[in-house]
């Protein structure tokens, strides 16, 4: 083994254990227990909880595919006035936490709240009592809250794959005399099952793992009662055993579902495939397309962030924005930039694990890296703490031990929450590199061996170049992520270290969620930011041909 | 480029004056679970007054947790957290350091502090009844009243798991026994108008909406509504509401506290009593009703005029310890009778 190789292993071995670290810590957290807990759970708790979990999860789930791939469609095969404004206008929803599309929404649709007041001034109605309407604060407005919230991660890689891949076959399917119809759900579908399953993923995992929105909204999923056994009855254990077994559910769905795609991949036929020649619309048929696609950017985006901006101007006029803000954005996007940083280091490693160490050590460093996004944020901060402590007192001893010094990157740094940051957001990065990689026909890095360059070489100088889209395209979806970011935030950061997002939740907390309207809204604006650079990132690798239509 | 070396400058700079400011100055690191909105102008009073410098963070869920796995390498001085049961957990855990201060035992009744000088209460809130202003006959209001049919349809809750729903809940089987718990309980989900959810601000803006007639909400909220502070929609649904206190039958009203402790593991033992002193001064408990509208823990220090307005308030006497030893109890009651569902 060469040194070189020798490092690398070395490096994969370190990450995994870093990895693995929280689960263990959970899993010595639920030893501790006696298990006394579950009786009570099972006769009044997990019937309800897995009940509302699979239906917001099932819910979720058919809103995200259906507008994901629905509004992805459109964009890729119509041509109509305004599809590159739609095209863009379809990510923002990324970039609005759903905790503050929760508060949002409520304000909006409460009976006291404009919609409602506007509706009975137009019904010429005068009680709240005459205009009884369906209360947001349910499993169903739950379910469309989130859907129409986490519908971009489906229609982001669904799109792309519409877009660079579908070409030929599309216009073989159409040349075959098939329908519309008939090419989208036979052909194009079919085609992006790998995307809508990879964003599917991730939307289920959000919502899965959410606490602010549900708890506020009423819902009981079994990440709440997580919470409940954890802080309410200082159960710990319970909490952790609880935690364990839903992630146990999570990975096992994973790997259900991997076994039932078979080895079947879709690699790259070699080529860059034509971009599908898109259908034009015109007339009540364009009006049409834009509406529909319209519509999630309205709810998802549009109402909430129209509110926020509305809001922040009231305070603005009454009260004038709090002096820390800008130093709450700074420390946002501080922490975020360096995880990103970290995350997309890492991303390559274990993405490019498999060419590296071999097809197996390799794909269980990417399950592994999957893991701090497979349970809820507080529960991977949690499950960090004893990890962080030990290397804290390790570290400690060191010194101690006559280095006079040691690096402060234990419980309470900076350096804490970068390292939960890229353990939550590792997978993402991971994903997006992935996915970058296979993209790229294997005769290129065979020839590159061929002519002598080793394994990591040729990584470096063909297969990571030619993957870089995809690599920035995880690293700024990880970034929105971590600006996002509440529950680790608020659990690990330093002193006197505010975020936006730890800002907003405080006043949320006590009720005056308005005097954090502004922070809502920069959390907005900071998001915005990643998600035009993938959308320049996008176009500029897409086909050329695809600038000319619409 | 050029930015960026200037950004780099202006970094290098603040972290020079920052490093300066920590060796010159005295300072003491406060982990709190209260909301940084609610105690900054107390410690911004206390830093003015002292020099002394509050380093912050504010932890909601979890702060056992940390203060527990940074153990001896810690930094957290003072834990200060609202909820009787919160507090107690950190000294169930080994996480406080018992206190001897005069200053403290003078200002803080006995029954709002351990004995052992491991916890104190810094300010009450009682749990109160908001009611829709044409509801006449409430003065007598119970919390055992709440589970009479009459209310069917008519009240408005957050969480039965949230620790102010909790401790209320752990209150009544202190008083009532586990089998009447569990009947009012029942009977209070059944007159539940919509889901246990939200915050308590919730309850009288549903209230102001119509969707309810009554709930129970901290009684600090009235203050916070009313004035004004927290916008105009808020103060419309303060002034659709009247408040109530109501009392447990043949006791008082259910109060709750925010309350601190000194850390076990302390860098800076002393100026986090000092702290915790300067927190029960005359100054501070006034603060605490002026800014926070919060019932002072301390004899004679005035309540806020809109609290006054309420009445006299007359405590239920069940003793505070006891309350939290029973919040595990009260949970689980609560799940029992599916009060969230």
């Amino acid at each position: 083994m060469t040194p070189a190789r020798g490092l690398l292993y070395a490096a994969s071995a370190m990450l995994a254990a870093v990895l693995l670290a929280p689960v263990l810590s959970l899993a010595v957290a639920a030893a501790d227990g006696s298990g006394a807990l579950w009786p009570h759970l099972a006769a009044y708790v997990l019937p309800q909880a897995i009940r509302d979990t699979f239906l917001l999860l099932a819910g979720v789930g058919i809103l995200v595919i259906g507008l994901g791939t629905g509004t992805a469609w459109l964009v890729s095969a119509f041509a109509f006035p305004g599809r590159r404004l739609l095209d863009a206008a379809l990510l923002l929803p990324l970039a609005v936490p759903t905790y503050v599309v929760a508060y949002a929404y409520l304000d909006l649709m409460h009976p006291l709240g404009p919609v409602q007041t506007g509706l009975r001034t137009l019904l010429g109605l005068r009680s709240p009592r005459d205009l009884s309407l369906p209360d947001l604060r349910s499993l169903p407005g739950c379910v469309l809250l989130l859907g129409f919230v986490l519908y971009p991660y489906v229609y982001l890689p669904t799109r792309a794959l519409f877009l660079m891949r579908a070409g030929t076959l599309l216009e073989a399917a159409r040349m075959l005399g098939a329908g519309p119809a008939r090419t989208f759900f036979r052909v194009a579908l079919p085609l992006a099952r790998p995307a809508i399953v990879l964003g599917t993923g991730l939307a289920l995992m959000e919502a899965l793992n959410d606490v602010g929105a549900a708890e506020f909204l009423g819902v009981r999923t079994l990440t709440v009662q997580v919470y409940a056994t954890w802080v309410n009855r200082s159960d710990l254990p319970g909490a952790a055993q609880i935690a364990l077994v839903m992630l146990v559910g999570v990975v096992g769905l994973v790997a259900l579902e991997r076994l039932a795609r078979g080895g079947r991949g879709y690699a790259g036929s070699g080529h860059r495939d034509r971009p599908t020649a898109r259908r034009r619309l015109s007339g009540w048929r364009a009006t049409l397309a834009l509406t529909l696609g319209l519509t999630p950017v309205l709810l998802g985006f549009g109402l909430p962030a129209g509110y926020l901006v509305w809001a922040t101007w009231q305070r603005l006029l009454g009260t004038g924005l709090p002096e820390t803000l800008a130093a709450q954005a700074l420390n946002t996007v501080f922490y975020a930039s360096i995880a990103t940083l970290v995350t997309v280091a890492m991303g390559l490693l274990v993405a490019a694990s498999p060419h590296l160490l071999g097809r197996r050590s390799g794909s269980a460093l990417i399950r592994a890296a999957g893991l701090g996004y497979a349970m809820p944020g507080t529960v991977l901060a949690v499950g960090l703490l004893a990890p962080l402590a030990l290397l804290d007192n390790g570290l400690a001893s060191l010194a101690d031990a006559g280095l006079g010094w040691a690096p402060a990157v234990g419980l309470g740094t900076g350096a804490a929450l970068v390292i939960a940051y890229t353990l939550r957001f590792l997978t993402i990065s991971v994903g997006a590199t992935e996915a970058g990689l296979a993209r790229i026909p294997s005769t290129l890095p065979d020839a590159a061996r061929v002519l002598g360059r080793g394994r990591f070489g040729t990584l470096l100088a063909v297969q990571i170049p030619l993957a870089w889209p995809a690599v920035l395209s995880g690293a700024l979806l990880a970034f929105v992520d971590m600006a996002k970011e509440l529950p680790v935030t608020l659990l690990l950061r330093p002193l006197n270290v505010e975020t936006l997002s730890t800002h907003l939740y405080g006043e949320a907390a006590r009720g005056t969620y308005e005097d954090g309207a502004a922070s809502a809204l920069l959390i907005v604006l900071t998001g915005l930011i990643p998600v035009a650079l993938l959308l320049r990132l996008d176009r500029d690798a897409a086909p050329r041909q695809s600038r000319s239509d619409a | 480029m050029l930015r960026l070396r200037r950004f780099g400058c202006l970094m290098g700079i603040s972290l020079a004056f920052a490093l300066v400011g920590q060796a010159e100055s005295a300072e003491v690191n406060l982990y709190t679970t209260r909301e940084p909105g609610l105690i900054r102008p107390l410690l911004d009073a206390y830093t003015a007054k002292s020099g002394v410098t509050v380093n912050t963070v504010f932890v909601e869920k979890g702060l056992a947790e940390r203060v527990a796995a940074e153990g001896a390498r810690g930094n957290a001085d003072v834990i200060m957290t609202v909820d009787i049961g919160n507090l107690i957990e950190l000294v169930d855990r080994d996480l406080a350091q018992p206190v001897r201060s005069p200053v403290l035992e003078a200002a803080i009744p006995a029954p709002l502090r351990d004995g052992d000088g491991r916890w104190f209460a810094l300010s009450m809130r009682a749990r109160v009844l908001y009611a829709d202003k044409a509801l006449s006959d409430l003065n007598a209001a119970t919390y055992e009243s709440l589970a009479e049919p009459t209310w069917r349809g008519k009240i408005c809750l957050r969480s039965g798991q949230h620790p102010y729903n909790t401790a209320l809940i752990a209150a009544f089987l202190v008083r009532h026994g586990a089998e009447k718990t569990e009947t009012w309980l029942r009977g209070v989900k059944a007159n539940l108008a919509r889901k246990a959810a939200g915050g308590d601000r919730d309850v009288a803006r549903d209230i102001a909406a119509d969707l309810c007639e009554i709930g129970l909400a901290n009684s600090y909220y009235v203050g916070l509504m009313r004035s004004g502070r927290g916008g105009p929609d808020q103060q419309k649904w303060g002034e659709a509401i009247k408040v109530v206190l109501p009392t447990f039958e043949g006791g008082g009203t259910h109060v709750n506290v925010s309350g601190a402790v000194v850390a076990k593991h302390a860098p800076h033992r002393e100026e986090a009593v000092k702290l915790l002193e300067y927190l029960v001064s005359d100054e501070a408990q006034a603060l605490y009703a002026k800014t926070d509208f919060e019932y002072p823990v301390k004899a004679g220090v005035a309540v806020d005029p809109m609290l006054q307005a309420l009445g006299p308030l007359t405590f239920d006497t069940t003793p505070l310890v006891e309350i939290a030893r029973n919040r595990k109890a009260a949970s689980l009651l609560a799940d029992k009778v599916g009060f969230d569902n």
